[in-house]
Protein backbone atom coordinates (compact mmCIF):
# COMPACT_ATOMS: atom_id res chain seq x y z
CA UNK A 1 0.00 0.00 0.00
CA UNK A 2 1.38 3.45 -1.07
CA UNK A 3 2.02 5.60 1.83
CA UNK A 4 1.72 9.48 1.95
CA UNK A 5 4.60 12.54 2.41
CA UNK A 6 3.47 12.75 6.12
CA UNK A 7 3.52 8.65 6.33
CA UNK A 8 7.42 8.75 4.44
CA UNK A 9 8.41 11.64 6.67
CA UNK A 10 7.79 9.62 10.06
CA UNK A 11 8.57 6.29 8.90
CA UNK A 12 12.38 7.63 8.18
CA UNK A 13 12.69 9.16 11.28
CA UNK A 14 11.49 6.12 13.32
CA UNK A 15 13.51 3.48 11.81
CA UNK A 16 10.56 2.01 9.88
CA UNK A 17 10.04 0.98 6.27
CA UNK A 18 6.70 2.23 6.35
CA UNK A 19 3.92 3.13 9.25
CA UNK A 20 0.53 3.38 9.53
CA UNK A 21 -2.26 5.99 10.66
CA UNK A 22 -2.92 5.57 14.52
CA UNK A 23 0.21 3.50 15.03
CA UNK A 24 1.93 5.37 18.26
CA UNK A 25 5.89 5.65 17.58
CA UNK A 26 8.82 7.74 18.88
CA UNK A 27 10.60 10.00 16.28
CA UNK A 28 13.79 11.75 16.30
CA UNK A 29 13.71 15.04 15.80
CA UNK A 30 16.03 17.49 13.79
CA UNK A 31 14.59 21.01 15.35
CA UNK A 32 12.97 21.47 18.71
CA UNK A 33 11.71 25.40 18.79
CA UNK A 34 10.55 27.31 21.97
CA UNK A 35 9.48 30.83 22.60
CA UNK A 36 9.61 33.48 25.02
CA UNK A 37 5.74 32.11 26.48
CA UNK A 38 6.24 28.43 25.85
CA UNK A 39 10.23 28.33 26.45
CA UNK A 40 10.41 29.54 30.44
CA UNK A 41 7.84 26.30 31.57
CA UNK A 42 9.83 23.97 28.81
CA UNK A 43 13.05 25.06 31.07
CA UNK A 44 11.40 24.21 34.06
CA UNK A 45 10.74 20.60 33.22
CA UNK A 46 13.50 19.89 31.11
CA UNK A 47 15.29 20.67 34.85
CA UNK A 48 13.32 18.62 36.41
CA UNK A 49 14.82 15.72 33.88
CA UNK A 50 17.88 16.13 35.49
CA UNK A 51 20.22 15.87 32.21
CA UNK A 52 22.82 17.56 32.40
CA UNK A 53 22.00 19.60 28.85
CA UNK A 54 20.43 19.47 25.73
CA UNK A 55 20.37 16.50 23.05
CA UNK A 56 22.19 19.08 20.20
CA UNK A 57 23.17 22.74 21.18
CA UNK A 58 22.37 23.00 17.03
CA UNK A 59 19.05 21.25 17.20
CA UNK A 60 17.41 23.39 19.64
CA UNK A 61 16.09 26.98 18.54
CA UNK A 62 14.48 29.44 21.17
CA UNK A 63 12.77 32.59 20.02
CA UNK A 64 11.70 35.50 21.93
CA UNK A 65 9.10 37.21 19.34
CA UNK A 66 5.88 36.92 21.60
CA UNK A 67 6.40 40.11 24.32
CA UNK A 68 9.12 41.65 22.94
CA UNK A 69 11.36 43.86 22.90
CA UNK A 70 9.87 43.02 26.52
CA UNK A 71 6.51 44.69 27.34
CA UNK A 72 6.70 44.64 30.92
CA UNK A 73 8.77 43.50 34.00
CA UNK A 74 7.38 40.13 33.57
CA UNK A 75 7.75 39.37 30.42
CA UNK A 76 11.55 40.41 30.19
CA UNK A 77 11.84 38.11 33.26
CA UNK A 78 11.24 35.13 31.08
CA UNK A 79 13.34 36.44 28.26
CA UNK A 80 15.61 36.55 31.01
CA UNK A 81 15.14 32.53 31.88
CA UNK A 82 15.46 31.57 28.29
CA UNK A 83 18.66 34.03 27.50
CA UNK A 84 20.71 32.20 30.69
CA UNK A 85 19.58 28.75 30.21
CA UNK A 86 21.05 29.61 26.25
CA UNK A 87 23.82 31.12 27.10
CA UNK A 88 24.11 28.01 29.90
CA UNK A 89 23.39 25.11 27.53
CA UNK A 90 25.76 26.93 24.40
CA UNK A 91 22.39 27.15 22.37
CA UNK A 92 23.12 27.91 19.26
CA UNK A 93 19.85 29.33 17.75
CA UNK A 94 19.15 31.74 20.65
CA UNK A 95 17.73 34.98 18.46
CA UNK A 96 18.37 38.11 20.59
CA UNK A 97 16.26 40.81 19.81
CA UNK A 98 17.75 42.81 17.08
CA UNK A 99 18.45 39.71 15.09
CA UNK A 100 14.88 38.11 15.79
CA UNK A 101 12.15 37.62 13.77
CA UNK A 102 8.70 36.11 14.07
CA UNK A 103 9.50 32.21 14.81
CA UNK A 104 7.97 30.73 11.94
CA UNK A 105 9.44 32.89 9.53
CA UNK A 106 12.28 33.57 11.15
CA UNK A 107 13.72 30.05 11.04
CA UNK A 108 12.65 28.62 7.17
CA UNK A 109 14.63 32.44 6.37
CA UNK A 110 17.67 30.92 8.38
CA UNK A 111 17.72 28.04 6.90
CA UNK A 112 17.35 26.00 10.40
CA UNK A 113 14.09 23.99 8.50
CA UNK A 114 14.09 22.15 5.12
CA UNK A 115 12.39 19.17 3.43
CA UNK A 116 12.11 15.54 5.12
CA UNK A 117 12.58 16.88 8.36
CA UNK A 118 10.67 16.44 11.57
CA UNK A 119 10.22 19.53 14.05
CA UNK A 120 8.34 20.38 16.56
CA UNK A 121 7.74 23.72 18.82
CA UNK A 122 6.20 24.56 21.44
CA UNK A 123 4.14 26.48 19.84
CA UNK A 124 1.11 25.58 17.80
CA UNK A 125 1.60 27.71 14.33
CA UNK A 126 5.02 25.37 13.98
CA UNK A 127 3.02 23.74 10.97
CA UNK A 128 4.40 26.15 8.73
CA UNK A 129 7.27 24.65 8.16
CA UNK A 130 5.60 21.72 5.90
CA UNK A 131 5.32 24.31 3.07
CA UNK A 132 9.09 22.93 2.35
CA UNK A 133 7.92 19.53 2.72
CA UNK A 134 8.80 18.60 6.34
CA UNK A 135 6.81 17.21 8.92
CA UNK A 136 6.67 19.84 12.07
CA UNK A 137 3.61 20.57 14.62
CA UNK A 138 2.54 22.02 17.52
CA UNK A 139 3.19 20.91 20.81
CA UNK A 140 3.17 21.92 24.58
CA UNK A 141 5.75 23.16 26.80
CA UNK A 142 6.55 19.59 28.33
CA UNK A 143 7.03 17.99 25.24
CA UNK A 144 9.58 20.46 24.63
CA UNK A 145 11.19 20.40 27.49
CA UNK A 146 11.29 16.55 27.05
CA UNK A 147 12.53 16.95 23.62
CA UNK A 148 15.32 18.94 24.27
CA UNK A 149 16.24 16.07 26.72
CA UNK A 150 16.06 13.22 24.53
CA UNK A 151 15.94 14.80 20.98
CA UNK A 152 13.02 12.63 19.99
CA UNK A 153 8.99 12.35 21.07
CA UNK A 154 6.26 10.28 20.39
CA UNK A 155 3.48 11.13 17.78
CA UNK A 156 0.49 9.16 16.74
CA UNK A 157 0.77 8.87 13.07
CA UNK A 158 -2.39 10.66 11.97
CA UNK A 159 -4.37 10.58 8.61
CA UNK A 160 -4.22 12.72 5.84
CA UNK A 161 -6.83 15.29 3.93
CA UNK A 162 -5.87 15.44 0.49
CA UNK A 163 -6.69 19.26 -0.81
CA UNK A 164 -6.13 20.06 -4.79
CA UNK A 165 -6.45 23.24 -5.67
CA UNK A 166 -6.88 24.20 -9.24
CA UNK A 167 -7.38 26.98 -11.60
CA UNK A 168 -5.87 30.51 -12.08
CA UNK A 169 -5.85 32.49 -9.28
CA UNK A 170 -7.52 35.66 -9.63
CA UNK A 171 -6.22 38.71 -8.95
CA UNK A 172 -5.90 39.86 -4.92
CA UNK A 173 -6.69 36.16 -3.62
CA UNK A 174 -3.53 34.82 -2.24
CA UNK A 175 -2.24 31.82 -0.50
CA UNK A 176 -4.47 33.43 3.02
CA UNK A 177 -8.11 33.15 0.92
CA UNK A 178 -7.08 29.67 0.09
CA UNK A 179 -6.70 28.82 3.47
CA UNK A 180 -9.60 30.75 4.61
CA UNK A 181 -11.70 29.66 2.37
CA UNK A 182 -11.11 26.03 2.90
CA UNK A 183 -11.16 26.24 6.86
CA UNK A 184 -14.81 28.01 6.18
CA UNK A 185 -15.34 24.77 4.10
CA UNK A 186 -14.44 22.28 6.39
CA UNK A 187 -14.80 24.14 9.78
CA UNK A 188 -12.83 24.79 12.70
CA UNK A 189 -12.34 21.06 13.66
CA UNK A 190 -12.42 19.51 10.09
CA UNK A 191 -9.03 17.92 10.06
CA UNK A 192 -8.96 17.45 13.79
CA UNK A 193 -5.29 15.17 14.18
CA UNK A 194 -5.31 14.36 10.36
CA UNK A 195 -2.50 15.80 8.27
CA UNK A 196 -3.66 18.48 5.74
CA UNK A 197 -1.72 17.89 2.46
CA UNK A 198 -2.34 20.93 0.02
CA UNK A 199 -1.91 19.95 -3.70
CA UNK A 200 -3.21 20.90 -7.83
CA UNK A 201 -1.66 23.52 -9.92
CA UNK A 202 -2.49 26.71 -7.94
CA UNK A 203 0.02 25.45 -5.10
CA UNK A 204 2.29 24.45 -7.83
CA UNK A 205 1.95 28.20 -9.26
CA UNK A 206 2.08 29.80 -5.90
CA UNK A 207 5.44 31.42 -4.20
CA UNK A 208 6.44 30.34 -1.18
CA UNK A 209 4.97 32.91 0.85
CA UNK A 210 1.55 31.56 0.06
CA UNK A 211 2.76 28.08 0.56
CA UNK A 212 3.88 29.22 4.19
CA UNK A 213 0.44 31.14 4.79
CA UNK A 214 -1.06 27.99 4.03
CA UNK A 215 0.69 25.68 5.84
CA UNK A 216 0.61 27.58 8.96
CA UNK A 217 -3.12 27.60 9.24
CA UNK A 218 -3.64 23.88 9.30
CA UNK A 219 -3.73 24.13 12.81
CA UNK A 220 -6.85 26.67 12.52
CA UNK A 221 -8.78 23.55 11.17
CA UNK A 222 -7.42 21.45 13.79
CA UNK A 223 -4.99 19.73 11.78
CA UNK A 224 -1.46 18.24 13.02
CA UNK A 225 0.30 19.67 10.56
CA UNK A 226 0.23 21.25 6.84
CA UNK A 227 2.06 19.80 4.50
CA UNK A 228 3.20 20.80 0.36
CA UNK A 229 5.42 18.50 -1.90
CA UNK A 230 8.94 20.34 -2.21
CA UNK A 231 9.15 21.43 -6.04
CA UNK A 232 11.66 23.42 -7.80
CA UNK A 233 10.25 26.74 -6.13
CA UNK A 234 11.04 25.47 -2.52
CA UNK A 235 14.53 24.53 -4.02
CA UNK A 236 14.96 27.98 -5.17
CA UNK A 237 13.86 29.17 -1.83
CA UNK A 238 15.99 27.21 0.00
CA UNK A 239 19.38 27.31 -1.72
CA UNK A 240 21.79 29.40 -0.14
CA UNK A 241 20.02 29.25 3.15
CA UNK A 242 19.72 26.03 4.72
CA UNK A 243 22.14 25.12 7.10
CA UNK A 244 21.48 20.48 7.08
CA UNK A 245 21.25 18.32 4.42
CA UNK A 246 17.77 17.67 3.53
CA UNK A 247 15.87 14.79 2.05
CA UNK A 248 12.59 15.07 -0.52
CA UNK A 249 9.65 12.35 0.08
CA UNK A 250 6.54 12.90 -2.06
CA UNK A 251 3.47 11.11 -1.74
CA UNK A 252 2.53 7.34 -3.38
CA UNK A 253 0.04 7.37 -6.27
CA UNK A 254 -1.76 4.81 -4.30
CA UNK A 255 -1.14 6.71 -0.92
CA UNK A 256 -4.20 5.52 1.19
CA UNK A 257 -6.44 9.04 1.86
CA UNK A 258 -9.42 9.85 4.41
CA UNK A 259 -10.81 12.12 2.48
CA UNK A 260 -9.70 14.14 -0.63
CA UNK A 261 -11.47 17.41 -1.16
CA UNK A 262 -10.97 19.39 -4.98
CA UNK A 263 -11.14 23.48 -5.12
CA UNK A 264 -11.46 25.41 -8.16
CA UNK A 265 -9.55 28.63 -6.97
CA UNK A 266 -10.82 30.17 -10.44
CA UNK A 267 -14.44 31.01 -8.60
CA UNK A 268 -13.06 32.53 -5.28
CA UNK A 269 -12.74 36.42 -4.42
CA UNK A 270 -10.56 37.15 -1.30
CA UNK A 271 -12.35 35.75 2.38
CA UNK A 272 -12.61 37.27 5.29
CA UNK A 273 -12.97 35.16 8.43
CA UNK A 274 -15.56 37.29 10.47
CA UNK A 275 -15.26 36.54 14.56
CA UNK A 276 -14.34 35.19 16.37
CA UNK A 277 -13.75 31.95 14.50
CA UNK A 278 -12.05 31.53 11.83
CA UNK A 279 -14.13 29.30 9.54
CA UNK A 280 -16.54 31.94 9.38
CA UNK A 281 -15.53 32.83 6.29
CA UNK A 282 -16.89 34.71 3.87
CA UNK A 283 -16.11 36.89 0.20
CA UNK A 284 -15.11 40.55 0.48
CA UNK A 285 -17.84 41.99 -1.48
CA UNK A 286 -20.33 40.38 1.07
CA UNK A 287 -18.00 42.16 4.01
CA UNK A 288 -17.95 45.75 3.00
CA UNK A 289 -20.32 47.22 5.63
CA UNK A 290 -18.25 46.08 8.43
CA UNK A 291 -16.74 49.55 10.16
CA UNK A 292 -12.90 49.39 11.28
CA UNK A 293 -11.10 50.82 14.00
CA UNK A 294 -7.49 49.57 13.46
CA UNK A 295 -5.83 47.37 10.43
CA UNK A 296 -2.70 45.39 11.33
CA UNK A 297 -0.21 43.88 8.83
CA UNK A 298 2.32 41.44 10.11
CA UNK A 299 2.86 38.10 11.75
CA UNK A 300 3.48 34.25 11.45
CA UNK A 301 1.05 34.25 8.38
CA UNK A 302 1.70 37.50 7.09
CA UNK A 303 4.17 39.05 7.45
CA UNK A 304 6.83 38.07 4.92
CA UNK A 305 8.43 40.13 2.34
CA UNK A 306 6.30 39.28 -0.58
CA UNK A 307 3.00 40.34 2.02
CA UNK A 308 4.37 43.89 2.68
CA UNK A 309 5.10 44.44 -1.27
CA UNK A 310 1.19 43.84 -1.87
CA UNK A 311 0.34 46.12 0.82
CA UNK A 312 2.77 48.62 -0.71
CA UNK A 313 1.20 48.51 -4.19
CA UNK A 314 -2.11 49.08 -2.20
CA UNK A 315 -1.34 51.83 -0.36
CA UNK A 316 0.83 53.55 -2.79
CA UNK A 317 -0.51 57.01 -2.94
CA UNK A 318 -3.26 56.64 -0.51
CA UNK A 319 -3.77 58.09 3.03
CA UNK A 320 -5.27 55.69 6.06
CA UNK A 321 -8.48 56.59 7.51
CA UNK A 322 -9.25 59.29 9.72
CA UNK A 323 -10.79 56.91 11.78
CA UNK A 324 -7.92 54.47 11.41
CA UNK A 325 -4.97 52.73 12.69
CA UNK A 326 -2.66 51.03 10.54
CA UNK A 327 0.49 49.03 12.25
CA UNK A 328 2.59 47.48 9.76
CA UNK A 329 5.20 44.72 11.35
CA UNK A 330 7.37 42.86 9.24
CA UNK A 331 7.84 39.46 10.53
CA UNK A 332 11.90 39.49 10.88
CA UNK A 333 14.85 42.07 11.08
CA UNK A 334 15.85 40.90 7.55
CA UNK A 335 12.37 41.44 5.98
CA UNK A 336 12.23 44.74 7.67
CA UNK A 337 16.08 45.58 6.63
CA UNK A 338 14.54 44.59 2.58
CA UNK A 339 11.42 46.73 3.40
CA UNK A 340 13.43 50.06 3.79
CA UNK A 341 15.54 49.46 0.77
CA UNK A 342 12.84 48.44 -1.21
CA UNK A 343 11.09 52.03 -0.49
CA UNK A 344 8.10 49.99 1.25
CA UNK A 345 8.71 51.15 4.74
CA UNK A 346 8.28 55.02 3.27
CA UNK A 347 5.22 54.55 1.24
CA UNK A 348 3.83 52.76 4.87
CA UNK A 349 4.70 55.76 6.90
CA UNK A 350 3.44 58.49 4.17
CA UNK A 351 0.20 56.82 4.44
CA UNK A 352 -0.01 57.22 8.29
CA UNK A 353 0.81 53.55 9.47
CA UNK A 354 2.66 52.78 12.70
CA UNK A 355 5.72 50.61 11.53
CA UNK A 356 7.14 48.39 14.17
CA UNK A 357 10.07 46.33 14.81
CA UNK A 358 8.94 42.50 14.57
CA UNK A 359 7.26 41.24 17.18
CA UNK A 360 4.35 38.77 17.56
CA UNK A 361 2.44 41.95 19.80
CA UNK A 362 -1.40 42.77 18.55
CA UNK A 363 -1.35 39.12 17.17
CA UNK A 364 -2.27 37.75 20.53
CA UNK A 365 -3.07 41.02 21.79
CA UNK A 366 0.03 41.31 23.99
CA UNK A 367 0.86 45.20 22.86
CA UNK A 368 1.70 47.14 20.28
CA UNK A 369 -1.72 47.52 19.07
CA UNK A 370 -3.69 45.62 21.93
CA UNK A 371 -8.09 46.51 20.90
CA UNK A 372 -10.24 48.40 23.77
CA UNK A 373 -14.10 47.18 24.07
CA UNK A 374 -16.22 47.63 20.99
CA UNK A 375 -12.79 48.13 18.84
CA UNK A 376 -13.13 46.48 15.80
CA UNK A 377 -9.85 45.18 13.44
CA UNK A 378 -8.91 43.56 10.26
CA UNK A 379 -5.71 41.49 10.70
CA UNK A 380 -3.50 39.30 8.52
CA UNK A 381 -3.00 36.86 11.32
CA UNK A 382 -4.73 33.49 12.29
CA UNK A 383 -7.08 33.78 14.65
CA UNK A 384 -10.21 35.71 15.64
CA UNK A 385 -11.27 34.19 18.82
CA UNK A 386 -13.09 36.58 21.64
CA UNK A 387 -10.37 38.43 23.34
CA UNK A 388 -7.59 37.12 21.01
CA UNK A 389 -6.46 40.89 20.13
CA UNK A 390 -7.41 42.64 23.30
CA UNK A 391 -10.63 43.39 24.93
CA UNK A 392 -13.11 40.35 25.35
CA UNK A 393 -15.60 42.36 23.55
CA UNK A 394 -13.38 43.75 21.00
CA UNK A 395 -13.51 42.29 17.01
CA UNK A 396 -10.98 40.93 15.11
CA UNK A 397 -11.56 39.56 11.22
CA UNK A 398 -8.91 37.98 9.42
CA UNK A 399 -8.17 39.10 5.81
CA UNK A 400 -5.39 38.87 3.09
CA UNK A 401 -2.47 41.49 3.25
CA UNK A 402 -4.59 43.45 0.14
CA UNK A 403 -7.70 43.46 2.22
CA UNK A 404 -6.39 45.06 5.25
CA UNK A 405 -4.24 47.83 3.45
CA UNK A 406 -7.59 48.62 1.33
CA UNK A 407 -9.62 48.31 4.32
CA UNK A 408 -7.25 50.75 6.53
CA UNK A 409 -7.78 53.55 3.32
CA UNK A 410 -11.64 52.90 3.51
CA UNK A 411 -12.13 53.26 6.86
CA UNK A 412 -14.68 49.75 6.57
CA UNK A 413 -13.71 46.06 4.97
CA UNK A 414 -13.33 46.49 1.03
CA UNK A 415 -10.73 45.34 -1.71
CA UNK A 416 -7.86 47.07 -3.59
CA UNK A 417 -10.74 47.26 -6.42
CA UNK A 418 -12.69 49.95 -4.66
CA UNK A 419 -9.30 52.75 -4.43
CA UNK A 420 -9.41 55.11 -7.21
CA UNK B 1 -12.68 8.02 42.23
CA UNK B 2 -13.13 11.91 40.99
CA UNK B 3 -16.16 13.66 42.18
CA UNK B 4 -17.29 16.94 41.29
CA UNK B 5 -19.95 19.08 40.06
CA UNK B 6 -20.30 20.11 35.95
CA UNK B 7 -19.24 23.07 34.62
CA UNK B 8 -20.48 22.87 31.16
CA UNK B 9 -19.35 24.41 27.70
CA UNK B 10 -20.33 24.24 24.18
CA UNK B 11 -18.09 23.72 21.18
CA UNK B 12 -14.48 24.91 20.47
CA UNK B 13 -13.72 26.55 23.86
CA UNK B 14 -10.45 27.61 22.78
CA UNK B 15 -6.93 28.58 24.68
CA UNK B 16 -7.44 32.87 24.52
CA UNK B 17 -10.93 32.68 26.54
CA UNK B 18 -8.77 29.14 28.90
CA UNK B 19 -6.25 31.35 29.56
CA UNK B 20 -6.22 34.85 28.00
CA UNK B 21 -2.83 35.72 26.45
CA UNK B 22 -2.70 38.90 28.93
CA UNK B 23 -1.67 36.99 31.53
CA UNK B 24 0.92 34.93 30.03
CA UNK B 25 3.67 36.84 31.12
CA UNK B 26 3.55 34.45 34.02
CA UNK B 27 3.95 30.67 34.80
CA UNK B 28 2.22 30.70 38.51
CA UNK B 29 -0.26 28.60 37.97
CA UNK B 30 -2.28 29.85 41.55
CA UNK B 31 -2.30 33.61 38.92
CA UNK B 32 -2.98 31.31 36.07
CA UNK B 33 -6.15 29.94 37.60
CA UNK B 34 -7.28 33.43 38.81
CA UNK B 35 -8.35 34.16 35.30
CA UNK B 36 -9.34 30.62 34.57
CA UNK B 37 -11.98 30.86 32.06
CA UNK B 38 -12.78 34.64 32.67
CA UNK B 39 -13.31 35.30 28.94
CA UNK B 40 -15.74 33.00 28.34
CA UNK B 41 -17.47 32.38 32.22
CA UNK B 42 -16.60 35.48 34.42
CA UNK B 43 -17.85 33.60 37.53
CA UNK B 44 -16.04 30.17 36.97
CA UNK B 45 -13.34 30.74 39.28
CA UNK B 46 -15.77 32.15 41.67
CA UNK B 47 -18.07 29.30 41.38
CA UNK B 48 -15.31 26.36 41.30
CA UNK B 49 -14.98 23.42 43.96
CA UNK B 50 -12.21 21.25 44.28
CA UNK B 51 -13.11 18.42 41.91
CA UNK B 52 -15.34 19.72 40.15
CA UNK B 53 -15.44 18.86 36.54
CA UNK B 54 -15.48 19.91 33.07
CA UNK B 55 -18.06 18.89 30.63
CA UNK B 56 -17.72 20.48 27.23
CA UNK B 57 -18.81 19.58 23.37
CA UNK B 58 -16.42 19.30 20.42
CA UNK B 59 -12.65 20.55 20.08
CA UNK B 60 -12.18 21.52 23.51
CA UNK B 61 -8.76 23.56 23.56
CA UNK B 62 -8.55 24.57 20.17
CA UNK B 63 -6.09 27.36 19.27
CA UNK B 64 -2.37 28.02 20.59
CA UNK B 65 0.03 25.32 22.17
CA UNK B 66 0.13 27.02 25.85
CA UNK B 67 0.32 24.59 28.34
CA UNK B 68 -0.99 27.85 30.38
CA UNK B 69 -4.21 26.36 29.58
CA UNK B 70 -4.06 22.95 31.53
CA UNK B 71 -2.00 24.44 33.89
CA UNK B 72 -4.90 27.04 35.04
CA UNK B 73 -7.65 24.85 34.64
CA UNK B 74 -5.93 21.83 37.16
CA UNK B 75 -4.57 24.97 39.45
CA UNK B 76 -8.24 26.35 39.97
CA UNK B 77 -9.30 22.67 41.40
CA UNK B 78 -11.15 20.99 38.02
CA UNK B 79 -10.42 17.37 38.28
CA UNK B 80 -11.37 16.01 35.53
CA UNK B 81 -12.68 17.33 31.49
CA UNK B 82 -15.00 15.20 29.68
CA UNK B 83 -15.38 16.30 26.13
CA UNK B 84 -16.96 15.10 22.91
CA UNK B 85 -13.69 15.73 21.16
CA UNK B 86 -9.90 17.80 22.23
CA UNK B 87 -8.22 19.52 19.74
CA UNK B 88 -4.52 17.48 19.96
CA UNK B 89 -1.92 19.98 21.45
CA UNK B 90 -4.51 20.51 24.44
CA UNK B 91 -4.58 16.57 24.24
CA UNK B 92 -1.24 16.20 24.85
CA UNK B 93 -0.54 18.88 27.11
CA UNK B 94 -3.09 17.32 29.43
CA UNK B 95 -1.61 13.93 29.47
CA UNK B 96 1.77 15.62 29.64
CA UNK B 97 0.79 17.57 32.74
CA UNK B 98 -1.69 15.22 34.41
CA UNK B 99 -4.92 16.64 33.56
CA UNK B 100 -7.16 13.61 33.23
CA UNK B 101 -9.38 13.88 30.20
CA UNK B 102 -12.17 11.78 28.30
CA UNK B 103 -13.77 11.53 25.21
CA UNK B 104 -17.21 10.34 25.65
CA UNK B 105 -19.78 11.95 23.43
CA UNK B 106 -22.79 9.75 25.19
CA UNK B 107 -21.71 10.92 28.84
CA UNK B 108 -21.53 15.02 27.50
CA UNK B 109 -24.86 14.34 25.68
CA UNK B 110 -26.15 12.63 29.09
CA UNK B 111 -24.79 15.79 31.77
CA UNK B 112 -26.27 19.06 32.71
CA UNK B 113 -24.90 21.75 33.95
CA UNK B 114 -24.65 21.47 37.90
CA UNK B 115 -25.15 17.80 37.73
CA UNK B 116 -22.96 15.97 39.80
CA UNK B 117 -20.39 13.27 38.55
CA UNK B 118 -18.64 10.75 39.48
CA UNK B 119 -15.27 9.18 37.10
CA UNK B 120 -13.02 6.21 37.65
CA UNK B 121 -10.16 6.97 35.14
CA UNK B 122 -8.53 3.94 35.24
CA UNK B 123 -12.03 2.00 34.12
CA UNK B 124 -13.10 5.40 31.86
CA UNK B 125 -16.06 4.91 33.87
CA UNK B 126 -18.40 8.12 33.88
CA UNK B 127 -21.63 8.14 36.55
CA UNK B 128 -24.31 10.85 36.84
CA UNK B 129 -25.04 10.66 40.39
CA UNK B 130 -27.62 13.54 39.48
CA UNK B 131 -29.47 11.32 37.06
CA UNK B 132 -28.13 7.73 38.20
CA UNK B 133 -27.13 7.04 34.22
CA UNK B 134 -23.37 5.49 33.50
CA UNK B 135 -21.27 6.38 31.00
CA UNK B 136 -18.41 4.20 29.09
CA UNK B 137 -15.45 6.55 28.01
CA UNK B 138 -12.81 5.28 25.05
CA UNK B 139 -9.75 3.65 26.81
CA UNK B 140 -6.65 5.29 26.18
CA UNK B 141 -4.10 3.72 24.39
CA UNK B 142 -1.29 1.50 26.33
CA UNK B 143 1.75 4.13 25.70
CA UNK B 144 -0.66 6.70 26.82
CA UNK B 145 -1.77 4.39 30.16
CA UNK B 146 1.64 3.95 30.75
CA UNK B 147 2.46 7.98 30.46
CA UNK B 148 -0.28 8.68 32.93
CA UNK B 149 0.62 5.94 35.29
CA UNK B 150 4.33 7.17 35.43
CA UNK B 151 2.60 10.53 36.35
CA UNK B 152 3.14 12.25 33.08
CA UNK B 153 6.01 12.58 30.37
CA UNK B 154 8.98 14.26 32.23
CA UNK B 155 9.03 11.39 34.63
CA UNK B 156 8.44 9.17 31.73
CA UNK B 157 11.55 10.88 30.16
CA UNK B 158 13.42 10.50 33.35
CA UNK B 159 13.02 6.42 33.29
CA UNK B 160 14.09 6.64 29.69
CA UNK B 161 17.20 8.82 30.25
CA UNK B 162 17.76 6.34 33.59
CA UNK B 163 17.78 9.38 35.88
S1 LIG C 1 2.54 35.93 15.10
FE1 LIG C 1 0.73 35.35 16.28
S2 LIG C 1 0.21 33.30 15.67
FE2 LIG C 1 2.30 33.70 14.95
S3 LIG C 1 3.64 32.91 16.55
FE3 LIG C 1 3.27 35.05 17.00
S4 LIG C 1 1.47 35.08 18.38
FE4 LIG C 1 1.57 33.06 17.41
Amino acid sequence: MGQTITQKILAAHCGKETVEAGELISAKLDLALGNDITAPIAIREFEKIGAPTVFDKERVALVPDHSTPNKDIKSAELVKIMREFSRKHDIKYFFEIGKMGVEHTLLPDEGLVGPGDVIIGADSHTCTYGALGAFSTGVGSTDLGCAMALGETWFKVPETIKFVYYGKMPKWVSGKDLILYTIGKIGVDGALYCSMEFTGEAIREMGMAGRFTMCNMAIEAGGKNGIIEPDEITMAYIKGRLKRDYKIYKSDADAVYKDIIEIDVSKLEPIVSFPHLPENARPISESTHIKIDQSVIGSCTNGRIEDLRVAAEVLKGHKVHPDVRLIVIPATQEIFLQSIKEGLTEIFVEAGAAVSTPTCGPCLGGHMGVLAAGERAVATTNRNFVGRMGSSKSEVYLANPAIAAASAVLGRLGSPEELS
Amino acid sequence: MLKGTVHKYGDNVDTDVIIPARYLNTTDPKELASHCMEDIDPDFVKNVKPGDIIVAEDNFGCGSSREHAPISILASGISCIIANTFARIFFRNALNTGLPILECPEAVAGISNGDTVEVDIAEGKITNVTTGKTYQAKPFPPFMRELIEVGGLVNYAKAKLGY
